[in-house]
């Protein structure tokens, strides 16, 4: 079941040179300012797409910090997959959501019958980097919820995108769920090997796979002494 | 007020360009030694040494820029060094949910403290985080309500303050130093104090290298030897001493005294933030440096020489403090 191929807030929003500047001169110096920002295995992020980021997520720092991942010739073909319900709650949301950040939106509450992947999916076919959170939500940021099954069904579908598994070490301490106030506290984001769907393969399985690939990221990553 | 709005251009004495001339070359030297050893010895990886000395490089280069520039670009420089370090450390230190605005709080002495410099408030610098801010944290932590592990936590803070705020905000205090007092003017306190320290560092590293038997704390600093102490002292002390003439105004035995206790100083901070991490379970405090890992751990010797070097030299030469 194809969706048209232009729904509102999809197409070509993102290329704007409006976004361009929010992200790379306002975004990213204040990330850095409030993370630190390390980075370990940068040379596996992808440099042109399809492909799909799966990262953890714990904070709306995650997406900033995965966007400021990119140079900025890469940045106009990478899109965040965001919940519709939350950022495209009222029109200024909306507008922030769509023009300066570029989500691609999802909805959260599948109705009958509904693809609701299919602008994600569209994403890949016109050669975009998608980030996807596969908890769906932000945890606590102690370890990681339950995955959603929708990176493995995009996988499925599109197996020339690679999945690349990223954890963000620390975000949930800059800004955690509920805060207003941000705190600059050092974050990691550790790059992982990619994934890639195989003929064959079972979609509980890659999940499983991605799970245990992130796993082992925060395992690797700096202790964080938080209690 | 008025040094607020002459503050500008520095002047760059003569000294101080041969001081970064003589930089330059030992740099030069560094990276074709690096390109020599790549082509020689090719099945070694020597990206590493060649991050390190890059940089180097650049960590020079932004210096002798702000020396360049003045004692604002200086102040700016080393609010910006305190406010990243401070940042390591309090990121990777336990601390409790409830600290999360203290931590805040924390990064408020940073232009607190820099800010009292850039005024020329010395004096309520020298109370302001001793005195107040380790008054009126632990009394901000207790309106927080968390008692579990409270005292370990205010005595995290607080040190993590006088270490990375408190002892590198001499910087700009030495930059701003009458011209007079000095014989390469302000610029060349602040040039000789980074030079002798960062060069102990290295004479310590090279020297336990070079002649490394006996460790000297092998529960704390593995790697750190006695040779390695004795060889970096000797070869830091003597160069202090005879750089001491052109760039301060302390007369010989004074120089001496300093060049005694410097590199100690510059060992002990070594050895403290090496005590940090080990307890942490970290080798480096962040990656923020190609090559040598965190900014704190470029510049742990420092949070222990500055203040050594400022409090010696007002002590024995200069009339502002």
């Amino acid at each position: 079941m194809r969706s048209p191929p232009t729904e509102p807030g999809e197409a070509a929003r993102p290329h704007s040179w409006l976004r361009q500047a929010f992200l790379t001169a306002l975004a990213a110096p204040a990330v850095r300012f409030l993370t630190g920002m390390d980075v370990v295995g940068r040379e596996r992020l992808p440099r042109t797409g399809p492909a799909i980021i799966a990262a953890n997520h714990a904070s709306h720092m995650d997406a900033f910090m995965l966007l400021s991942l990119f140079p900025a010739k890469t940045l106009a073909k990478v899109r965040p997959v965001a919940a519709a319900d939350y950022f495209l709650a009222n029109p200024a949301i909306s507008w922030v959501s769509l023009n300066l950040i570029g989500i691609s939106p999802i909805s959260r509450k599948v109705k009958r019958g509904e693809d609701v992947l299919a602008p994600a999916r569209r994403a890949l076919e016109r050669g975009e980097i998608i980030l996807v959170f596969p908890e769906g939500t932000r945890g606590s940021g102690q370890g990681m919820g339950d995955l959603k099954g929708g990176v493995a069904r995009l996988a499925e579908a599109w197996p020339a995108a690679p999945v690349i598994p990223i954890w963000i070490q620390g975000a949930d301490r800059v800004l955690p769920k509920g805060a207003r106030t941000p705190v600059p506290m050092n974050c990691t984001a550790l790059v992982g090997e990619p994934l890639v769907w195989e003929e064959g393969q079972d979609r509980p399985g890659f999940t499983a796979a991605l799970r245990e690939r992130l796993e082992a990221l925060a395992a690797s990553a700096p202790p964080q002494k938080w209690s | 007020m008025s040094d607020l709005l002459t503050a500008g251009l520095g002047e760059v004495r003569p000294p101080l360009l041969w001081g970064f001339a003589g930089l330059a070359v030992v740099l030069v030297v560094a990276s074709l030694a690096v390109l020599f050893l790549q082509k020689t010895k090719p099945d070694r990886d020597w990206t590493e040494l060649r991050l390190r000395v890059q940089s180097w490089w650049g960590m020079i280069a932004v210096v002798a820029l702000a020396l360049a520039l003045g004692w604002a670009a200086i102040t700016v420089l080393f609010a910006a060094v305190s406010f990243v370090a401070l940042r390591e450390i309090l990121s990777l230190a336990p601390l409790r949910r409830e600290d999360r605005l203290i931590v805040l709080w924390a990064y408020l002495t940073v232009p607190l403290t820099y800010g009292l410099v850039a005024l020329d408030q010395y004096r309520i610098y020298l109370v302001a985080i001793p005195v107040w801010f380790f008054l009126v944290t632990p009394f901000l932590m207790a309106i927080a309500g968390q008692t579990r592990a409270y005292l370990a936590t205010v005595a995290t803070i607080t040190w993590a303050v006088i270490v990375c705020v408190f002892n590198l905000a001499v910087l700009p205090l030495l930059m701003k130093v009458p011209a007079e007092e000095a014989p390469a003017g302000a610029a060349g306190l602040v040039f000789l104090l980074l030079l002798t320290t960062e060069a102990n560092d290295v004479f310590q590293f090279l020297c336990g290298k070079a002649f490394g038997r006996r460790k000297i704390l092998p529960t704390v600093s593995p790697n750190k030897t006695w040779e390695g102490f004795v060889g970096g002292w000797i070869l830091t002390a003597a160069a202090f001493w005879l750089l001491a003439p052109v760039f301060t105004p302390l007369s010989v035995w004074q120089a001496a005294v300093m060049a005694a206790l410097l590199p100690v100083a510059g060992f002990a901070g070594d050895v403290t933030m090496s005590a940090v991490k080990r307890d942490l379970g970290v080798k480096d405090t962040s990656r923020l440096i190609p090559g040598h890992g965190g900014l704190l751990d470029r510049i742990d010797s420092l949070t222990f020489t500055a203040p050594l070097f400022f409090h010696l030299v007002a002590y024995y030469a200069l009339t502002p403090y």
